[in-house]
């Protein structure tokens, strides 16, 4: 009912031709930076690895087989499970989670921060401070926090100092690098939806609840985070869907025996030529994320529309 | 019924910075009172407000409630309950859980806190709609909503920050009404803000008038509008003539006025002026448009006017006159409308006059601005 309407709407508000050029354009952006690319993914995930020759032969059929590998390892392999592969996807997603959970906890005192003092000179050059790390490259930004952490590094260097420790922590060997790595790459991406919406809060409501003897407490419980509710759930799912998908910060930062599930999928598209194989892993990670992603929103009661807020 | 509990300030300030926004305010509100603060936009009425609920510290002088000083007592422990300009609803919360939010920090059951919604949204004529949102009501049914949300609290106190202002002539002539029958039936202390005259006048037991900080009068609503105390007060409430000119001769209570552009007047001196005054003294005479009528004055007690009809406007239930008296000095009258035709009578030249007891006459001040 509704949508006929919309682009109806559309046209006459923009004109026939202008109408036209601004549909294409919205159309090239769904059906190829969208659909295309994931469809060919799905393609490749159920075919071969043939070599160039036999492509679009009689050999050239779909087939499970790059699934069966991630589950039960490659055809001959002594386990009943690949239980490496599985083991990294399981840490992926399980650290993902908790990197999405750290930065909830992280920005939320941040957001409230800058959302209550809008306007101030003082929080907008806050905001500048915040974004200028960003506009360095991640691998860049990767590196550096690898400097930090590195055995000789300045954490190290100020904890012996400090005399806290008597010897250099092996930060990227225990993962802490990585942690702090992935905890920081994407911070942003949670703190400024939360800071829009906490911003949109009319600060009525907090000094009405105080009036009527809310604690401090209380007040964020039953005022301020359900109104942010959206603005953590658009922020939880960026963060939790470009963790579990990170390349460059487990690359440079990742212990020498831990993978991350990305470098799986790297690793069979660039180092082993297998790009079926890796669709196939990579369209797992895809689809694991977004059952997550669904489950978690069911359980916290946000609708899909205030994501896209 | 509780008898209210009496609210006073005593030599508050209050500043931002260089900037003074009340200055010595002095205020004793009775117990069980409906008291308004009336001023323009800017004058401080609102920060009296937050003042006594307790989001702001005076910079000097105290605010007590019940006799007790509330200095260093916060928002939240205060016997107050505020009801903001935008009634800050919460709209998330159903209006049951909003009316009730003061027993959910209490740590009330919900079976409780349901039971009391329900006999409140009986009292403000609500019944059956606690499970709505926000959002689904009316904006007079907001306002009652935000009104039972305050007196959840069974506060000593209640303040309300223009709570009408954003509602339509009707409903917010029909709330008034309302509001001053909840404030009889629960006997508690009302402080009410609002730039609204008619609100002031009609609803509060007592009225102070504000401008940039100065109480310029408290005092009852009749007091306020028939004997102001200064010209912003005479000017701000309602409307009026005003006549420049230096006192002329004094006797007791009454003077004359020998005015700029009108002749000799004669005048009441208003009460809070009356001893204070000396022959000679810049002065300003307060005549309302409805206490000027047409024809002279029986006597000669120079309370008679000339001027010329400029125009007339109808405006339902009167007609304003507009004059120009001589030299130019422009006057209004107010002429009811008592169902027959008129003639128009501009351009026409008439005598006006008035009783000498409806006109005051104090020391030149300022004006409220238009």
């Amino acid at each position: 009912m509704k949508k006929p309407k919309l682009f109806s709407e559309f046209f006459k508000n923009n004109g026939p031709v202008m109408g036209s050029v601004l549909m294409l354009l919205v159309g090239f952006w769904i059906i190829v930076l969208i659909v295309l690319p994931q469809v060919s993914m799905l393609d490749f995930s159920f075919r071969y690895n043939l070599p160039p020759a036999e492509v679009g032969g009689p050999k050239d059929v779909y087939t499970l087989k790059n699934y069966k590998q991630l589950v039960y390892g490659a055809a001959g392999s002594s386990g009943t499970y690949n239980t490496v592969d599985l083991m990294v996807f399981v840490r992926t997603i399980v650290t993902a989670l908790f990197v999405t959970i750290a930065n909830i906890i992280m920005c939320y005192p941040l957001a409230y921060f800058l959302g209550q003092s809008k306007g101030t000179s003082f929080a907008r050059l806050l905001v500048v401070m915040l974004i200028i790390p960003y506009w360095i490259n991640e691998i860049l930004r990767a590196f550096a926090l690898r400097i930090i952490f590195g055995e000789s590094g300045l954490l190290n260097e100020a904890l012996m100092f400090l005399h806290i420790t008597s010897a250099p922590v092996d930060f990227i060997r225990e993962n802490y690098a990585l942690y702090a790595g992935l905890g920081y790459a994407y911070i942003l991406l949670m703190l400024f939806p939360m800071y829009n919406v906490i911003e949109s809060l009319d600060r009525n409501q907090i000094e009405a609840a105080r009036d009527m003897g809310a604690s401090w407490i209380h007040i964020h419980r039953r005022i301020v985070i359900p109104h942010a509710k959206p603005g953590i759930a658009s922020g939880a799912t960026m963060v939790f869907m470009l963790s579990a998908g990170a390349l460059a910060v487990p690359q440079v930062l990742g212990g020498p025996s831990s993978l991350w599930f990305t470098q799986l999928v790297y690793q069979w598209f660039n180092d082993s030529l297998n790009w079926q194989q890796g669709s196939a892993y990579a369209i797992v990670l895809l689809f694991a994320s977004i059952a997550i992603v669904l489950l978690l929103m069911r359980v916290f009661k946000v609708n899909m529309g205030d994501i896209g807020k | 019924m509780s008898a209210g509990v009496a609210v006073n300030l005593e030599d508050v300030w209050i500043k931002f910075g260089d900037f003074v926004a009340v200055r010595e305010a002095n205020v004793d509100i009775k117990g069980g009172d409906f008291f308004s603060f009336l001023g323009p936009s800017g004058c401080g009425k609102t920060t009296i407000l937050r003042a006594v609920s307790g989001f702001l510290d005076p910079s000097a002088g105290r605010v007590m409630i019940g006799g007790k000083d509330m200095a260093g007592i916060g928002p939240n422990k205060r016997p107050t309950a505020l009801i903001f300009q935008n009634l800050a609803l919460f709209p998330l919360m159903k209006v049951w859980e909003n009316i009730t939010f003061s027993m959910e920090v209490a740590g009330a059951t919900a079976g409780e806190r349901r039971k009391r919604a329900d006999e409140l949204l009986d009292m403000i004529a609500l019944s059956g709609q606690g499970d709505k949102f926000p959002s689904e009501l009316s904006g007079g049914q907001k306002q009652r909503v935000a009104i039972a949300r305050a007196l959840c609290a069974e506060p000593d106190v209640l303040l309300l920050d223009e709570p009408l202002s954003a509602l339509d002539l009707k409903l917010r002539q029909h709330m008034r009404t309302e509001l001053r029958e909840i404030q009889q039936r629960v006997g508690i202390t009302f402080i009410y803000i609002t730039h609204d005259q008619g609100e002031a006048l009609t609803m509060s037991d007592s009225v102070a008038v504000m401008r940039s900080g100065i109480i310029d009068q408290i005092a009852g609503g009749h007091e306020i509008y028939d004997h102001p105390a200064t010209p912003f007060v005479a000017s701000f409430v309602g409307e009026n003539n005003v006549f420049r000119g230096k006192i002329q001769s004094i006797n007791g209570n009454e003077a004359i006025i020998r005015t700029n552009r009108s002749g000799d007047l004669l005048t009441q001196i208003t009460p809070t002026a009356v001893g204070k005054m000396n022959v000679g003294d810049d002065a300003m005479m307060f005549v309302r448009p409805e206490a000027l009528a047409l024809g002279a004055a029986d006597d000669s007690s120079k309370t008679t006017i000339s001027a010329n009809v400029l125009n007339e406007e109808f405006e339902g239930n009167a007609y304003s006159v507009f004059l120009e008296g001589d030299g130019g000095k422009q006057i209004k009258m107010s002429l009811p409308n008592l169902g027959q035709d008129r003639e128009s009578s501009k351009g026409s030249n008439m005598t006006l006059h008035y009783d000498a007891s409806n006109a005051v006459v104090m020391p030149a001040g300022d004006l409220a601005s238009e």
